[in-house]
């Protein structure tokens, strides 16, 4: 289940509040932005779009901490411990985390 | 594109499953389900399989909302479109599923209003477009999907209109894997959890996954590199012997999971007491309808439906392969009776189902032809 | 090789026998072929050769039913104008006059008719072929979507290219003259159902200049040609693999389609190989002859997008894969019926 793609807000419509036109790769539609009360993202944040919906914020820096530990794989062992200070998915205790309200940060 | 294309950058991937089969005790055969039928469509897209070690076996479970709709359902929400009035709206992945009397396009083939939208909100625009027609959106899905549904019911609600109605076939996956993990056949040592129903319910649902069944579990996103950075990870686990929840779709999960979308489920639906899953049978507590401040939107209430139950024949063996108990090729009924073209069991209905995955993806991959199906 | 007895079992005509898949080849090599066919045991192509009285001419047909008539990049016109150059041109045969029928529905505007008979006048004259022949017929309302085109062309074979899929050897290289899934994405969101926009048109034209161009640089090793319309390269590099039993290996890198071609496929679930195209052909080249044969297409207005995709191989057989950089690989099916868009 849950084809849903990154696109990025290009202009929020006053009118309607909830709703914003996001770009994906060129390709535009109006997207609801209902379900990110809590979180209202503005224009040129990242969202995870799914049947005319964001689900989340996307957050670009999780993304290029995710890509920097991966890159460091295969390295050697000092690297590894490196790696393994980062804290790969353990639960929220602030820092490169989540909050708790989820609140992402993103450029 | 972006935070797309860096996470299937091909040099990193291979050093990542190069990480991979350095992990993997070659003592040990690892058996990792990924739950989501959109995960097992990734695995195949990408290939992942080939860059797996042989003894690391990826199990595909029962994640797919369309593969576990039961046909009698199918078969309700096409009665509704028989009624003239009606436009029956419902997402691409319906279109191709057989009822006992066909399918979507074979309905709309027969002169029948049977129309594809990309969202619930295209649905209800057709509804506000369309004043003099009922229009009856067939909703399917998991916690991914059911919050945008939702949203459009209380949106319908404060419209106050009358032509819009909701078939709910909407279902709740930790039951599912709850099933699975029941199951005295199911031997899987780790879970690929579903990325994009976390980032609605979050990552604590499955905590009991690690605690009470003792399984490492990390929730996963769909690129490549997700995929395989989570193998990683549920590898480091069992090789510590440890059983924890991890995220590793940091960038768009959050531990919590959406307030705003589990509020609007709450206020919108109610858990069914129990409902039938195609393939894994009845199941309580795992799917939702609406509540009775919707009635007014419940297709169910508004049209009267058969509500025949519909079994799949004894031959189609969707259970054991959506438990990991079988693999797709091992089903009798696998590419004769049973193929995309015409399928016999749930498993086969979907592009994600594994069935389906396997045989358009995989299975010809030794050369052998399968002609024209 | 080949495919072996087909037989065409169901009761009724559905959608899925017209969306060019398998269901589609179902219905004609099963129930149409041995009955139309005479005898005809040749594997199919897109247009047939004849000898009449010492000439070889090539034939072909080639209906069209497009909804919305017009999109951008074109209209229905134009693509049975480019439909029907591009087939005879595939089969290595030049276009030199075409018939066309309309079958219109009572209550088309006059002004409609009227822009698609200019249209398919500009495209002929592009086309560098006339129209010599004529019919049309009104149905009732209701009875035609405002429209359908039929034409069919003849032409004349050119010098030094023979195909036949039983001429393909492993080894040899699968050429793609540009990129790929422009048309049927424009129409998928020209239809307006999933209220999504973009920069986008059809890539109808007529492939014959770039046919020449290949054929004169490339002639004796061309073993295959195909225009991948309906159904996409996925369609035409499967019934290749069949008529000819030998796998066809693409990389994944190679295949050519533009960024929004690509969002809207990553946005729909779709996959742009089954994405129908109205400009395109693959060929299959000898080694010898397919590098000389893609620096002509790339020199030729209109090919400098052209590449080569991958080549054939003797395993897996009859089947079409794509291998990824790092060495994952999936086998690419032709569909069922038309590609859908899907949110799981």
């Amino acid at each position: 289940m849950c084809l849903a793609i990154p696109g990025k807000i290009i202009e929020l419509f006053p009118e309607s509040h909830r709703t914003a036109l996001v770009d994906v790769s060129g390709v535009r539609r109006r997207v609801d932005l209902g379900l990110l009360e809590e979180d209202k993202p503005v224009a040129g944040d990242w969202v995870l779009i799914h049947v005319g919906f964001a689900l989340s914020k996307i957050s670009e820096e999780d993304a290029l901490d995710q890509m920097r530990i991966l890159r460091l794989l295969g390295e050697d062992k000092a690297a590894m411990e490196e790696v393994k200070g980062y804290g790969l998915g353990e639960e929220p205790e602030g820092g490169k985390q989540k909050s708790e309200t989820g609140r992402k940060r993103t450029t | 594109m972006r935070f797309v294309d860096e996470f299937r950058d091909p040099e990193v991937i291979g050093r990542t499953a190069e990480e991979i089969r350095r992990l993997a005790d070659p003592g040990r055969h690892y058996r990792i389900m990924e739950v989501c039928g959109g995960h097992t469509h990734a695995i195949y897209r990408f290939g992942l399989k080939d860059v797996l070690p042989p003894n690391l076996e990826l199990v595909h479970g029962p994640g797919c909302p369309v593969c576990v709709l039961p046909m009698g359902r199918i078969d309700d929400g096409l009665s509704m479109a028989e009624n003239p009035e009606v436009i029956f709206a419902a997402f691409g992945d319906m279109m191709r599923v057989p009822g006992t009397k066909g399918s979507p396009l074979e309905y709309k083939a027969r002169g029948m209003d049977v129309r594809i939208v990309y969202s619930p909100a295209d649905a209800l625009k057709l509804a506000e477009n369309n004043p003099d027609r009922q229009v009856m959106f067939f909703a399917i899905g998991f916690e991914t999907t059911a919050p945008s549904t939702a949203l459009t019911l209380m949106r319908a609600k404060a419209l106050g209109l009358r032509n819009f109605s909701v078939f709910c076939n909407h279902v709740t996956i930790i039951p599912a894997i709850r099933a699975i993990l029941d199951s005295p056949d199911t031997r899987i040592d780790a879970f690929i959890g579903p990325g994009h129903v976390s980032t609605i319910i979050g990552c604590r649902p499955y905590e009991w996954i690690a605690k009470d069944e003792g399984k490492p579990i990390v929730i996963s996103g769909f690129e490549p590199l997700d995929l395989l950075q989570s193998i990683v990870m549920l590898l480091h686990q069992l090789k510590q012997g440890e059983a924890k929840v991890e995220n590793q779709y940091k960038r768009v999960v959050p531990w919590e999971g959406n307030r705003s979308a589990l509020g609007a489920m709450a206020e919108v639906f109610a858990l069914r007491p129990y409902f039938e899953w195609r393939g894994l049978g009845f199941i309580s507590q795992s799917a939702l309808r609406l509540r009775e401040t919707f009635a007014q939107w419940d297709a169910e209430q508004r049209f009267s439906v058969p509500g025949v139950r519909v079994t799949d024949p004894k031959a189609a063996q969707c259970g054991e392969v959506l438990k990991g108990v079988l693999k797709p090729a091992q089903c009798k009924l696998f590419g004769g009776e049973c193929t995309p073209e015409h399928p016999v069991g749930a498993l086969m209905v979907s592009s994600e189902g594994s069935c389906a995955a396997h045989y358009n993806y995989e299975h010809r991959k030794n050369g052998v032809a399968s002609g024209l199906g | 090789m080949g495919s072996g007895k087909v037989r065409f079992n169901d009761p009724q005509i559905e959608m899925a026998h017209g969306a060019g898949g398998k269901a589609s080849r179902r219905l004609i090599e099963g129930l149409l072929v041995p009955i139309l066919f005479d005898g005809c045991s040749e594997p199919l192509g897109d247009a047939a050769h004849l000898q009449l009285d010492g000439i070889q001419l090539a034939i072909t047909t080639d209906s069209f039913v497009v909804k919305p008539l017009s999109f951008p990049g074109g209209s229905i016109g134009e693509l049975a104008v480019n439909g029907t150059v591009n087939d005879l041109a595939v089969s290595g045969a030049r276009a030199e006059a075409l018939a066309v029928t309309y079958v219109l529905e009572a209550g088309l505007p006059t002004a409609v008719l009227e822009a698609e008979a200019q249209a398919m006048a500009r495209a002929a004259k592009r086309a560098g072929v006339g129209i010599v022949a004529g019919d049309t017929k009104v149905v009732e309302h209701g009875k035609a979507d405002q429209m359908y085109v039929t034409t069919c062309g003849i032409g004349r074979l050119i010098a030094g290219v023979a195909v036949a899929p039983r001429s393909v050897r492993p080894g040899d290289k699968i050429i793609l003259s540009g990129p790929i899934g422009e048309h049927g994405i424009t129409i998928l969101l020209a239809r307006g159902e999933l209220d999504l926009e973009a920069e986008l048109w059809s890539d109808t034209r007529s492939v014959l200049p770039l046919v020449e161009a290949l054929a004169q640089a490339a002639g004796p090793g061309i073993r295959w040609m195909r225009d991948p319309t309906r159904g996409g390269v996925a369609t035409s590099l499967n019934e290749l693999a069949r008529d000819c039993g030998l796998g066809v290996h693409l990389d994944e890198e190679s295949i050519p389609v533009r960024d929004t071609v690509r969002g809207a496929c990553e946005l729909l679930g779709l996959d742009p190989l089954h994405i129908a195209n109205e400009g395109q052909f693959l060929a299959v080249v000898a080694p010898e002859f397919a590098e000389a044969g893609l620096e002509a297409l790339r020199r030729t207005p209109g090919g400098h997008e052209a590449r080569t995709l991958g080549e054939m191989r003797e395993q897996p057989a009859a089947t079409v894969i794509v291998n990824t950089r790092y060495g994952g690989s999936r086998v690419v099916d032709m569909l069922v019926g038309d590609p859908l868009p899907r949110i799981c």
